[in-house]
């Protein structure tokens, strides 16, 4: 390094330059925002961490940042196992000794750039972000043996931070604590825009490498994109008494159907499915193609892709037979026909509705769905009470119509941005449960890495144990502690990662769903399995049984 | 013959010379390597331990029948020669060496290679077998050099100043908190302690050590004497009510097991500190090799993965050893726990 020019008169600005009075590369900002990020607890902390990112980072950088947390990324161009081999080649240790460790950090990024050895030399300037993730796409397609020169190259300028964050865009799976919202939160203040225009902006189908920082946020563009989903509004679970939230007659109630929510955009006389997850889903549903001509140019229908049969919803496990397929056959059709339930209208003739009232939404929306007659699609159906007493009635039927509990709607609110509270509350049945003892234990990932979090749990069948489930949440993080350190002074055996555990640690396992699964030793799979209660009352004795889920199978999963 | 010695329910055992080293039940005699509740019980009849370490067990143990000496003197017991020798965990933590009938074992208790200027410099002794802690026996454990952490931590609390806020330094009362102290003693004058730290300190210094004092913060301590200044605090005070009269405030947290990113954000701080008492997987290694040792015990940490390496690499022949150490010290056990002792003290 040049100490020598230090000279007074040039001083850079002081937010370019790193530790080392060098300049710091795209990577390496990217890389100090990352560490800053997860060591802050607050979110204006965070947000202005975001801000100071964003007035100083390459554009094009800031392009893929925005791409990478609002879940877009390049296709993998190394596989994770090459990865983990030129790691221990460099690291000079087993791969046995690898896989511990990464049982132990719970992140294989993270095990990387822990493992490789520190620089040898002095450290090398790295370079933008934006030009590893082209490298990325340029190299997808090569040689294993130019992959990996690329790669180590790339290994050996960098500090432990780069590594990371490097790894990471790799490996995939960006997760460093913060949402979208605080992105869009960040990035409106820079802009100086509206965050929901931000969010609407950063939605939908763009490509990161093809669309510069100008054009993703100008006011101009985001009108050629016709398929620009909203963002969707939602719901929080209702806490208190469902009376305090005032006369029943200001409130529009309506089934919560266990779909995927989605919206349907006609623009340009062409039809877009989107998931709640922003992918585009448009192909996944042949039953939707109709909507094309059925529905009026310029439209954005918010609802549930759902399977239902003459208008009536079935299980969620009939969706799943239909997720992730790429071709789907004439059977699967026959099978798990796929609807619409529309719940609200959010743009009309190319006119954007969300700050309409809901009375005046769900007028339009009537008069444009009510006169089609096809299996496609379907108007949620309002439930018409006097009283919540009379609601509460009808929400223990729930579960009987495949409904997951009722939703609730203030009749004069507009159609908000994200989880927002106030407006829209979800108000579920209380969960299935089931008593179980856990019997395999492995170590967590992210914030539970070394811990034993995640479980499996088994009921008894006469004298056997049968496993049924697995579950990772619902437990505080002293319980966690506690249970970690019972599995570790009471394992059985190790097969790898898993720890086979002294049954003894009952718990209640609280779930939304059953259905019958071949996959599963037990022969039935659950929806959203966690753990409810710590049960230290209870003996291994005292579990559930086989028998108990055959009932309940019986009962709710057909 | 049984070997020197052996692993009982009771903890390490020495036949021939009638004791035992660090016992987790009372014994009539204990040969203590080091002050930490893991390793220094109470109940034992007699505890031999080196003259550093005494202040420490009076003060968590109260009054006992101790036995003192220095670090390479020689004691008979039995005919069995035993000696302490410098390990560089914390104040007064030895290894025992153990010497009978021509053969020599040594028991490491915990260790640290890096000389910290206060816990005295680690010396590898010769043996024939060698019984080793492995807390951070994980090639993902290297710790930096202590002087860029010390650096990153007088950083830290100067860019909290600068936002108006408190430094909260988490660190363990016996070992840590005097390692922390040192490091900043020169850039922060008054440096405030809650009661765990402050006892154990003022013992100290009580005791002849050239430590910094730092002043106890009771309940009549006023909030804006303590704006913007360095707090030090055990593992347990942290997220109790006790830290709402620092407010503004920013938690850091001195351990090895901050290396890893998950268990910072677990314990959701601010800033986490990778500074260790602990050896890392490289001065474990270099200790092992050092020691001469053919054949190694690996006690509590990362045993299985430790010994398996030794033994694949033949740089030993070594076994795994279940022991109750680690317990309660705070660095060799999950981040998440709450320290007993730790408690008390609030």
């Amino acid at each position: 390094m040049n100490q020598e020019n230090n000279n007074i008169e040039s001083v850079p600005e002081p937010t370019l330059l790193g530790k080392s009075g060098m300049e710091t590369s795209g990577l390496e900002l990217f890389a100090n925002l990352v560490s800053e990020l997860s060591g802050s607890t607050k979110t204006n902390e965070k947000i202005q961490s975001l801000v100071d990112y964003f007035a100083t980072a390459p554009d094009a950088d800031k392009v893929w940042v925005i791409a990478i947390f609002s879940g877009r990324r390049p296709r993998r161009a190394v596989n994770s196992r090459v990865m983990r081999e030129w790691c221990t080649e460099i690291a000079l240790i087993p791969e046995w000794l690898f896989d511990e460790c990464y049982h132990t950090v719970g992140d294989l990024s993270e095990t990387l750039a822990l493992l490789l050895p520190d620089l040898k030399n002095e450290k090398q300037k790295t370079e933008s972000l934006s030009y590893y993730l082209e490298k990325f796409m340029a190299i997808e397609k090569e040689d294993e043996s130019i992959k990996k020169i690329f790669i180590v190259d790339s290994w050996q300028q960098m500090n432990k931070n780069e590594r990371f964050v490097f790894n990471k865009f790799i490996t995939g799976s960006f997760r460093i604590g913060v949402s979208q919202k605080t992105i869009v939160n960040a990035l409106a203040k820079v802009v100086e825009l509206s965050s929901s225009v931000i969010a609407h902006r950063i939605s939908g189908n763009w490509d990161p490498a093809l669309t510069t920082f100008k054009e993703l946020l100008s006011e101009s563009v985001s009108l050629s994109d016709f398929s620009k989903p909203y963002p969707f509004y939602l719901a929080y679970a209702i806490d208190g008494e469902v009376e305090n939230l005032g006369d029943i007659n200001e409130w529009q109630a309506e089934w919560k159907w266990d779909g995927i929510r989605g919206q349907i955009i006609k623009r340009n006389n062409e039809l877009f499915v989107w998931s709640r997850g922003e992918e585009l889903m448009t192909d996944k549903f042949p039953e939707y193609f109709i909507l094309k001509d059925l529905l009026p140019d310029g439209i954005v229908l918010d609802g549930e892709i759902i399977p239902a049969e003459q208008g009536k919803p079935l299980p969620f496990a009939v969706l799943q037979t239909r997720i992730g397929r790429k071709n789907i056959s004439k059977k699967q059709l026959q099978e798990a026909p796929i609807s619409f339930f529309v719940y609200d209208l959010l743009e009309y003739n190319y006119e954007d509705w969300r700050e309409k009232l809901l009375t005046e939404r769900r007028k339009k929306l009537e008069e444009i769905i009510l006169p089609i007659k096809n299996n496609a699609i379907q108007i949620s159906e309002i439930i018409h009470c006097s009283s919540w007493n009379e609601l509460a009635a009808l929400r223990k039927k729930s579960r009987e119509m495949n409904s997951e509990g009722i939703m609730l709607k203030r009749k004069n609110s507009d159609y908000k941005v994200g989880r927002k509270r106030g407006d829209w509350w979800k108000w579920k049945i209380d969960p299935l449960t089931i008593d179980c003892v856990m019997v395999y234990a492995q170590k967590g990932s992210g914030r539970r890495s070394n811990l034993y979090t995640d479980y499996t749990f088994a009921v008894k069948d006469g004298d056997k144990l049968v496993t049924f489930t697995k579950a990772y949440s619902g437990l505080t993080d002293k319980e966690f502690g506690q249970i970690d350190n019972f599995v570790k002074r009471n394992s059985i055996e190790k097969f790898g990662p898993v720890r086979t555990v002294k049954p003894e640690l009952v718990f209640e396992i609280a779930f939304e769903g059953i259905a019958a699964s071949n996959r599963h030793k037990s022969g039935v799979a659950l929806r959203f399995p966690r753990m409810s209660r710590w049960r230290k009352d209870k003996t291994v004795d005292e579990i559930n049984t086989m028998d108990d889920l055959r009932e309940m199978l019986e009962m709710y999963g057909k | 013959m049984p070997q020197l010695i052996s692993f009982t329910d009771k903890g390490l055992f020495c036949e021939a010379g009638n004791f035992y080293i660090d016992p987790w039940k009372p014994v009539e005699r204990a040969v203590i390597t080091h002050g930490h509740s893991d390793h220094a019980r109470f109940g034992n009849t007699y505890y031999l331990c080196h003259s550093f370490t005494k202040p420490i067990l009076q003060l968590r143990l109260g009054p006992n029948n101790y036995q003192t000496t220095g670090w390479n003197e020689t004691i008979h017991m039995n005919g069995v020669k035993v000696s302490f020798h410098p390990a560089g965990h914390i104040i007064g933590s030895s290894q025992i060496r153990v010497e009978y009938n021509n053969e020599v074992w040594v028991v490491s208790g915990d260790y640290k290679t890096e000389d910290d200027g206060i816990s005295g410099k680690f010396e590898p002794v010769k043996c024939n077998a060698f019984i080793t802690e492995s807390t951070f026996g994980l090639p993902i454990y290297k710790w930096k050099p202590q002087q860029e952490i010390y650096d990153d931590i007088i950083d830290w609390i100067s860019k909290n100043k600068e936002t108006g806020k408190t430094s909260i330094l988490i660190t363990y009362s016996l070992g840590k908190a005097q390692r922390v102290l040192q490091a900043i003693k020169e850039t922060t004058q008054t440096i405030f302690a809650h009661g765990a730290i402050y006892n154990m300190q003022q013992t100290l210094i009580d005791a002849g050590f050239d430590l910094k004092p730092v002043v106890r913060i009771t309940p009549e301590t006023p909030k804006e004497l303590l704006k913007q200044t360095v707090v030090i605090a055990p593992p347990g005070a942290e997220g109790t009510s006790w830290m709402k009269k620092f407010h503004p405030y920013s938690i850091g947290v001195c351990s090895g097991w901050m290396q890893v990113r998950g268990n910072a954000r677990r314990r959701n701080v601010d800033a986490g500190f990778a500074l260790s008492d602990h050896a890392d997987w490289k001065s474990l290694l270099e200790t092992v090799k050092a020691t001469g040792a053919e054949k190694v015990f690996v006690t509590h940490g990362f045993q299985a993965a430790f010994s398996r390496y030794l033994n694949e690499e033949n740089i030993a022949i070594a076994a795994e050893v279940k022991t109750q150490f680690g317990d309660e010290d705070e660095e060799a056990i999950s981040p998440l726990e709450i320290k007993p002792e730790e408690k008390e003290a609030e």
